[in-house]
């Protein structure tokens, strides 16, 4: 081992070799000699060197009490706060920065200018040294002989395999991260239910206004959750992280409506998921034209005119559809939950 | 019994203290063994501790940050000194931003310090690696030191997502939205992790207080030790130098840490710090305030995640969930029912970066083993005399930077008029492709660099005197180098193309034979350094004819 270390660079027989003085080799011809910096021979010039080092330190006393007018002169006074904040700021950063840079900065050109630069060469040792190697090696032996490690192979392997387990309640303590209290299956069926069910009032996001169809014209579009969202005390944002829909109205000629949804739109309003079914983005941005919805984290594209079919970008199937209805005061009510779990996909949505 | 063991009296009181010291630490020894140690001096090295720098910075800003912000989920009314959004209803963790930012003076520039630093430490971080990787310092004995520093980078990775969730606005949130998508893509676990990490279903009320005890306890912790660990590596190792006349693999020459590499070193900190207060003071960073709380429901177009960020965010966005009727989200049936494999989500968020990472971690073992060089190495290469590694370095970045621009795709589109679905369709393309055609240029670029080295030694350096010739004709005046100068160019070291070798049975093997397929194709082509001979031919070549000719290359 040692000896392919710094050594006989032929020994691979891999690599070109390099270096003092081979067979048809140039020679190092050494350290160059030194050349003097014009602080070295010239007095003035050091002095000058001298007297920006000192003005740079100085720039830094200058931001120190700069930072102070920013923090204590600027801090309550009577003006605007975002006028003040912003003026605070900028000072506080301005003042700050002189410290700091002035500081840095004539250190630095005191080392360059005025510090002896002359390069210096230091030997490198080896990293391992054989002796070292060999009594370590000895040690470790000494240590596992005395222990009865290899000799009592009945009690190393019981320990090996009580080691193995040990470690495994760790990974079950964590079950409880999860608050519900729920078991597995009763915890990921969560995802498959929403706020929505029959007769529940589609209202708008956020102020929570109940919307009549005949409300709805063609190309506009709505943000919605469900009626009594609002005014949940619990779990307010864990509701509307699965229930918000947009709503839209298309002439009815436009929809391509596959058998066994006909009836879960009103004349041409129809209710779709907002959750990306990518990773879960709102679906905020809704072309007119082109009646596409486009996600605006990762660019999924769904055609509302093919039941939100995806057809560009990442998403991996088609936005649920929420069926709706109109109840007796001329209001959007949903005729049930989704029929599918909204959002991203998940191992146990098959 | 009373013994005196040393009866040194110092004569200054500076003496006086430091015998004190050293009298009950033995400091003496450390100041013996570092005092005068040697460092090599180039900017390139610089990276490392503009990282380090930032780091130290990290942890002073975002110690201040921990004494005003409160990670607490709870409702609750904004009431504070932005008008806009009060009577909002919020957490409490981002009112306490919100209250850091408006109501603690100096509290919206600590927090812009903090997210400056935390940019400019993967940064560094990131340039710092691409040295280490292109000059060769990570060959033996430094692999190790490579792996730390690679788990460093994805620890600061770690570290800036989990503080950049942490003030509960609506940007941060919809990034933890898109983590949770992710998480629950994970076959068999994933929506299990999902549950635990957030404590019940998204977003909930527990990620902001866990993320925060990660963000300001365990992952920094980590940092911190593999930094200690990284910097005890350096020591051990001996800085690497560039190659140079006087610089050889048993030596290090530079500047002795006292007094001038203490300075200079010591001064760069003040540097970072300046320069990091300066960004923090004149450009703005993530304004909460103008995003409003985290609600599942509104989001802004146009938003980006943290660069660093960005590669992971770019790959899921050039993945295609679905390609005419085939959906990448794959529905397979199993005896106990149906599940889900969400391929399109799956393989652009793991994919890239495990080939990227495995890549990066084991390529000291990968040049290793195609080149049979198992030295130690001391002295840099320069990038062009190890065209293999280049390419595949530029190759890497080009793969990395297409993920990378993909992640401001809509902002490329809307800025330059362009439609969004053909940046993504040319970014698709540019990840699969522009890597081999980056290979294949800059190893060609390298070669040319190292042939135009080889024509500067053997010709000398182009003067700008141009001499016409009684019979007319014109040439260029050329100085030969002198030696110092033209050992830069000649002292490298290219590995050469070793076909596969027998074993002790004289048989060979088929690991060797791939082996040498491998070295083949990265070693093939090659510029060897000149020797003195070609030197001397061409000067007598010179002499007889005096037109030039370029230089050979070997095959």
């Amino acid at each position: 081992m040692g000896d392919e270390r710094h050594g006989d660079p032929k020994h691979s027989g891999a690599v070109d070799p390099v270096g003092q003085g081979g067979v048809d080799q140039f020679t190092d011809p050494g350290l160059p000699p030194h050349t003097e910096r014009i602080t070295d021979k010239d007095p003035r010039a050091a002095k000058r060197a001298e007297r920006q080092i000192m003005v740079l330190f100085l720039i830094s006393v200058i931001g120190t009490v700069l930072f102070f007018f920013a923090y204590f002169g600027i801090g309550h006074t009577g003006i605007e706060i975002g006028t003040r904040l912003r003026l605070q700021n900028t000072l506080i950063g301005l003042g700050t920065a002189c410290a700091m840079l002035g500081i840095g900065l004539g250190i630095i050109q005191w080392a360059k200018a005025l510090m002896p630069d002359h390069e210096m060469a230091e030997d490198r040792h080896e990293l391992a040294a054989e002796d070292a190697r060999q009594e370590a090696q000895d040690i470790i032996d000494t240590v596992i002989e005395e222990s009865g490690f290899k000799r009592r192979k009945l009690l190393r392997n019981t320990l090996i395999g009580a080691i193995a387990i040990a470690p495994i309640p760790a990974l079950f303590f964590f079950r409880d991260l999860d608050r519900s209290q729920l078991g597995a299956k009763a915890m990921v069926d969560r995802l498959r239910h929403t706020m929505w069910a029959k007769g529940v009032r589609l209202v708008r996001d956020p102020s929570g206004l109940p919307i009549k169809a005949s409300d709805v014209q063609i190309g506009s579009v709505f943000h919605v959750i469900p009626e009594g969202l609002n005014e949940l005390k619990e779990g307010k944002l864990n509701e509307k992280a699965k229930a918000v829909v947009l709503l839209m109205r298309l002439p009815k000629s436009e929809l391509h409506i596959s058998p066994g949804r006909e009836t879960w739109n009103v004349d041409g309003i129809v209710a779709y998921s907002k959750i990306c079914t990518h990773v879960g983005c709102p679906i905020a941005l809704y072309e007119q034209q082109t009646h596409h919805l486009l996600c605006p984290c990762h660019q999924s594209t769904f055609d509302l005119t093919q039941e939100c079919k995806v057809i560009f970008g990442p998403a991996g199937h088609a936005l649920p559809q929420l069926p709706i209805e109109v109840d007796s005061d001329g209001y959007l009510v949903a005729q049930s939950d989704f029929q599918e779990p909204v959002g991203p996909s998940y191992w146990e949505r098959g | 019994m009373a013994q005196t063991t040393n009866e040194y009296t110092p004569a200054t009181s500076a003496g006086r203290i430091a015998n004190f010291v050293n009298q009950r630490t033995g400091a003496a020894g450390l100041v013996k063994e570092f005092g005068r140690k040697i460092f090599p001096d180039h900017w390139s090295f610089m990276f490392g501790e503009v990282a380090l720098y930032s780091f130290i910075i990290l942890l002073l800003s975002g110690t201040f940050l921990t004494f005003f912000f409160d990670p607490s989920m709870a409702e609750t009314h904004y009431d504070g000194s932005y008008v806009p959004l009060r009577g909002v209803e919020m957490s409490v963790a981002y009112q306490s931003a919100l209250s850091i930012t408006f109501d603690v003076r100096g509290g919206l520039f600590m927090r812009q310090v903090h997210h400056w630093a935390a940019l400019l430490f993967v940064a560094g971080m990131s340039v710092h690696m691409l040295r280490v990787f292109f000059t060769g310092a990570f060959r033996r004995p430094r692999e190790l030191n490579w792996v730390v520093g690679g788990v460093l980078l994805i620890m600061g990775m770690a570290a800036g997502f989990t503080g950049y969730s942490l003030p509960d606005d609506l940007l941060s949130g919809n990034g933890l939205r898109i983590i949770d998508g992710v998480i629950k893509a994970i076959p068999v676990v994933g929506t299990y992790i999902s549950f635990f990490l957030f404590g019940g279903e998204f977003p909930g009320n527990a990620i902001i207080g866990r993320l925060y005890v990660l963000h300001i306890l365990l992952v920094p912790a980590i940092i911190l030790a593999l930094v200690v660990v990284h910097l005890m590596m350096v020591v051990t190792h001996k800085h690497t130098q560039y190659p140079g006349p006087g610089r050889t693999e048993r030596n290090v020459v530079g500047f002795p840490v006292g007094p001038v590499y203490a300075a200079k070193a010591g001064g760069f900190f003040f540097v970072v710090f300046g320069a990091i207060a300066l960004f923090a003071g004149f450009f703005q960073i993530n304004p909460i305030w103008f995003f409003g709380p985290y609600d599942p429901s509104p989001v802004s177009a146009g938003t980006q995640p943290d660069w660093y960020i960005g590669w992971v965010d770019g790959a899921l966005r050039l993945m295609p969930g679905v390609l005419h009727n085939f959906s990448f989200e794959r529905v397979v049936g199993f005896p106990w029912g149906e599940n889900v494999f969400v391929f399109n989500v799956l393989l652009p968020a793991l994919g890239p970066a495990l080939l990227i990472l495995t890549l990066l971690f084991t390529w000291p073992w990968i040049e290793r083993w195609f080149t049979k060089d198992d030295r130690e190495h001391h002295i840099l290469d320069r990038p062009r005399n190890a065209p293999f590694r280049t390419a595949t370095g530029v190759a890497g970045i080009v793969a990395y930077c297409s993920l990378w621009c993909a992640a401001s795709s809509d902002l490329i589109a809307t800025h330059f008029h362009v439609a969004l679905n053909d940046v993504t369709y040319w970014l698709r393309a540019a990840f699969i492709l522009g890597p081999f055609i980056a290979f294949w240029i800059t190893r060609r670029v390298c070669l040319s660099l190292q042939r135009k080295d080889r024509e500067t030694v053997l010709h000398g350096r182009e003067t700008g005197q141009v001499i016409m010739s009684p019979e007319g004709g014109y040439s260029e005046k050329h100085q030969p180098l002198d030696a110092y100068k033209r050992w830069r160019l000649v002292s490298f070291e290219t590995p050469v193309y070793l076909p596969a070798q027998p074993d002790a049975d004289g048989k060979i093997s088929k690991q060797e034979r791939r082996r040498a397929k491998w070295a083949k194709f990265f070693l093939e082509d090659r510029v060897s350094p000149v020797t003195p001979a070609e030197l001397e031919a061409a000067h007598s070549h010179r002499a007889m004819e005096s037109h030039e000719h370029g230089p050979e290359i070997e095959r």
